[in-house]
Order: C-alpha cells, then structure tokens, then sequence
C-alpha cells in the first residue's frame, strides 16, 4: 500500500515536471531563439539545420551592426527618461488626491470619486485622436513632451492608493495633527513610508506599461531621436540594416534586455507588484 | 492629559472638528484640484470630444468643418471591414482567452502541487508578460517564417508541410492568438497561484475527513470551486486585454492579407492616423468605448453575482 502510494506520487512529480517543461519552454523558446539568431552570420541563419549555438560566432559583428544603424541606447534611455517623468508625474497628482479621497471630508468627495471610478472604465485608446489634436495645438507633438503629459493623469493609481492609505488607521493621523504636523508633512511622513510596498507596485505597473507601449509612441512621435524603445525597434526593422534577421535579433535582445534583467533580480516584487494592481 | 481635556471633552471636540471640518474642506479641494483638472482636460474632456469630432467631417489639417449628423456612423456600419475588423477581434479574443486561462490555471495548479523547482517555473513562465511585445512580435515573426522559422523547421523535421502562417488568410488570426496566449498566460498562472494560496487548509482537510484525500477529489470538491472568483476575474482581464490587441497585428501582418487579421484597434489606428480621417476615426472610437465600457459593467455585475455565492 504504502509503495504503491509512493509510485504514484513519483509518477505524478514526474508528470508535473513533463508538463511544466513543456509549457516553459513554449514561454521561452522565443528568447533562446531570438538569442540564437543574433549570434549567427547570415549563412548560418539560413541553413538547413539549425543548432542553438553557432558554429561560426558572429555576435560581437551582429550588435556591432545594431547599436550602430540605430541609436540603441537613446531609445533605452528615452524609455528611462519618460517612463520615470510620467510616474514622477503621475505620484505628485495622485498622493494628494488619493489622501484626500482617503482621509478628508470635503464637498463633492463622493463625486470626485464616482469620476474616478468611471474613468477606471475609459480605456487610453479611446482618448487617442483629442489627444493628438491637443498636443498638435500646442505645437508638442514629436516631443517628448507628447509622451508623456497624457499620462499625467492615472485613475488607476488614485484608485490603488486611495485603497491603501483608507487601511491606515485614522488615530494615527489625529495623533500626527496633535503633534502640530502640517498635512504636507503626515503625506511625507506617514502615507508614503507607510504605503511603500503600494507604491512600488504602482511604480512597476506604470513603467512596465509605458516601456512596452507601442500605440502610442507611434501616434505621438516620429523622429527616431525621442523614439521609446517599443517604436525604436520597429523603426530599426523598417531600416536598412534591420532586413538583416542576425542585427535585428541583436537589436531585439538590446530592447527586451533592461526590464527583463529588472525582473530577474527583485522577481517577487514585479510579481506581487502587478498582481496586486490588478486584484486591488 | 490635562483636566480640561477629561472636564469638558465635548465642547473641545466640537471646537476642534468644526474648525478642522472648514479647515479640511479647504485643504481636500486643495490636494484634489490637480487631479481634477487633468481629469477633466485630459479624460472627460476628451472624450466629450470624441463624441463631438464623430458627428463632423472634420480632417486633420483642415481649418473648417461641418456637423454631418449620423453619416460617418452610416459610413461605418455599411463599411466591410469594420465588420471584417469586429468579427476578427471576437474570434480573436475568443481563441486567446479560453487558451490562457486554461493554460494559466493548469501551470498554476502544477506550480504549486510540489514545491519542486517551483521559483524557476513561475519566473520562466511571467518572462513573456514583461517582454516588450513590439520586439518580440518581430522574434516572433521570425520563428514563423516561412523557410528559416523554428515552427516550419519542427514541422518539416516530422515531415508535416509547413504554412506562410502570417501570409495566409486561414492562419493569420490563429498565429497572432496564439502570440496573445503566449504573452499572457503567464500573468493568468500568477493570479491563480495567488488564489490557490488563499484557500484555506481547513477546507482540505474537512474534505479528506469525508474521504476526498485523492488528487482529482480535492481538485474538483475543494479547489476548482473555491477558485470561482479568481476564475471570473482572470476572463474578464484577459478579455478586456485581448479586446485591445494592437501590437503584434501593427508588427506582423497590418491587418492583413486581405484584411484577415484586421482588428478594431488596428482599424482604427489606420483609418485615423495613417488616412487622417479624424471623422470617421472618432466614430470608430464611440462605438468601440460602447463595446468596451458595456462589456467592463456587464462583466462587473457578473462579478459581483458570483463572488458573493458563499
């Protein structure tokens, strides 16, 4: 009884792995290939039997081609620069908001909060075109400004954090007050640190957001020097030097890098980070 | 504490709330009016605006424009490809969320019945959900190549012919699902881990008491059931998520060939900002706010109905 007890549960761990590397590698197997291919010369690419590994190494001239042919590391550092000016942005519109919602009463709380909520419904797509004309009739399109001030506004987060400074306890904020502590100074003091965890969640959903948009870098900006790295790639595919797959792929790997060497290293935080911004 | 404090407690907490209640009011409207201001010039101006571009025939450029009424939503409607790049989108979402969400629930369930290489699992299985999906639509391109691709070199290796996946009306729209599945079902096994965790011991327990102790017993007695909500709640994501697919259609076919893989956003992204067509384009936004706002509150109410069965 017992033996055959523990056959099974070998045989159902043996299944379990089975299973699971099956499906990792439906997950990864893009990535080992788009490895793969920026580290072969043209030839090898295109011949009839493929091995993961070249036998001709060809990456050193393959990234050479990519960071040369298109500005890589602007588009990165575009990407780093606008994802952090819209979270910049987007914390300094929010905390206040969120706190008051929170913890002040005031005429038309409920209201605000009702608008919040049906902004929540709104998806950004659909603010495309006033945006467009907005921006065009401050003369900001292709700036970067057209990047980033239509995200200034996140209902989502003021929503999030709303959640989390209502869970700290009100007595704490009166013993704050009775302390002689300005509003200014219980946000800075007590909401934030207290909220951290809530607003690094919050910061990794924005950045992972708008690293990875494509629709709309492709709407707001057209010269490849202010390019985020989503639009970047695909202006270097549409370049000559992007029908190359080996430059290409090279170029690919540069894009996808950043974020996913981010996530590698403080993995449970992006994991809990962005289920919590969903399960709220 | 003072003695005044404990002699007259009232009258100190009505003078001091009152003048804390003026005192907040201020201070409220204070901290929300930036907030509000973008609210209104950034989202419900906005979308007042969209309303009113649909009724014009307003083009980008133009310094004139009339109200045309109804006609670009006439256009619309008697437009095939609006209704190619609608049907397209449904069958489109209704390919990727059945297939995330029960790959997603089958990984999770997997992931968390043995902690066995469990942290490498779940990391090598969220990798897709990070990854800019531009970039990796163009990998993605690659590996579906017609000659060179890994998916026609493994067909080929088992002697199968393969297909020019994304050239062929009959695949266009499976392949781009299936890169739709690939990038989300990661994100659908984490919500479910994150559901499985909250189920409590004691119910497993109570279930082996009534001698439900084997894999599949506790599977469909205790957790499948106790899963409901989470279940509920990774559709209506993936649907929502999958309703905007844009990336990898923009990439890889442009909606194409022949319009096969044509979605509403892509439509929409074209007829407006590659044709100007501003008029038409805000039309093809009203209705697609209707689509999707009606389909957040219908699945919200679901929600709420079968959250709260216990």
């Amino acid at each position: 009884m017992i033996a055959r007890f523990s056959d099974r549960r070998f045989v159902g761990r043996v299944a379990r792995h089975a299973i699971l590397i099956l499906t990792a590698a439906f997950a990864l197997l893009p990535f080992f290939w788009m490895v793969s291919l920026s580290l072969k010369p043209p030839e090898e690419i295109f011949q009839a039997d493929f091995h993961f590994w070249p036998t001709a190494f060809h990456g050193v001239e393959n990234y050479r081609v990519a960071l040369t042919a298109a500005p890589m590391f602007r588009f990165l550092l575009n990407g780093v620069l606008v994802c952090a000016a819209i979270f910049a942005l987007q914390l300094l519109v929010c905390i206040p908001c969120a706190y008051a919602l929170a913890k002040l009463r005031f005429h038309g709380r409920d209201t605000l909060f009702s608008a919040v909520l049906v902004g929540l419904l709104l998806p950004p797509q659909a603010l495309a075109i006033p945006h467009f004309v907005l921006l065009n009739v401050f003369g900001l399109l292709d700036t970067y400004a057209a990047l980033i001030l239509p995200w200034a506004i996140s209902t989502f987060g003021i929503f999030l954090l709303r959640q989390f400074f209502r869970s700290i306890p009100d007595e704490m904020i009166h013993a704050a007050r009775l302390d002689g502590l300005g509003e200014f100074e219980i946000i800075w003091r007590i909401m934030i640190p207290m909220t951290a965890p809530a607003l690094a969640a919050f910061g990794i959903f924005s950045v992972v957001a708008h690293w990875n948009d494509l629709f709309w870098p492709l709407i707001a900006v057209r010269r490849e020097e202010i390019s985020t790295p989503a639009l970047g790639i695909l202006l270097f595919r549409d370049d000559e030097a992007g029908q190359f797959f080996g430059p290409l792929m090279a170029g690919a790997v540069i894009i996808v890098a950043p974020l996913l060497v981010a996530f590698l290293i403080a993995q449970r935080r992006f994991i809990d980070g962005l289920a919590v911004t969903t399960t709220r | 504490m003072t003695a005044l404090d404990q002699d007259c407690p009232s009258r100190v907490d009505a003078k001091a709330s009152s003048a804390k209640r003026s005192g907040e009011h201020g201070l409220g409207w204070l901290a929300v009016s930036p907030a509000v201001l973008l609210l209104i010039g950034l989202l419900f101006g906005p979308v007042a605006a969209v309303v009113l571009f649909s009724l014009t025939d307003w083009q980008l450029g133009s310094l004139s424009f009339h109200f045309i009424g109804t006609a670009n939503f006439r256009t619309l409607f008697t437009d095939p490809t609006f209704w190619k790049a609608l049907s397209n989108t449904l069958v489109y979402v209704a390919i990727v969320v059945p297939g995330t969400v029960l790959l997603g629930l089958v990984v999770a369930l997997l992931i968390e019945a043995s902690p066995g290489l469990r942290g490498f699992y779940r990391a090598a299985h969220f990798l897709p959900v990070m990854s800019t999906m531009s970039a990796m639509a163009i990998v993605w391109g690659t590996m579906l190549h017609p000659t060179i691709g890994l998916v026609n070199r493994a067909l080929g290796g088992m002697g199968i012919a393969g297909v020019n996946w994304l050239r062929d009306e009959r695949t266009a729209l499976l392949a781009l699902a299936v890169i739709g599945i690939w990038q989300g079902f990661g994100f659908a096994m984490v919500l479910f881990v994150s559901g499985l965790k909250a189920i409590p011991q004691h119910l497993y327990d109570a279930a082996a008491v009534d001698g439900a102790d084997g894999v599949l017993d506790r599977l469909r007695i205790v957790t499948l059931p106790m899963l409901g909500p989470v279940t509920m709640f990774v559709v209506i994501l993936t649907a929502t998520r999958s309703f905007e697919v844009f990336d990898s259609v923009r990439v890889l076919t442009g909606g194409g060939p022949s319009y096969a893989s044509e979605v509403l956003l892509h439509r929409f992204y074209t007829e407006s900002f590659d044709f100007l067509r501003m008029g038409y384009g805000a039309a093809l936004t009203v209705v697609y706010l209707a689509i999707v706002v009606l389909l957040t509150l219908t699945q919200a109410r679901l929600l709420e109905q079968r959250v709260h069965y216990s």
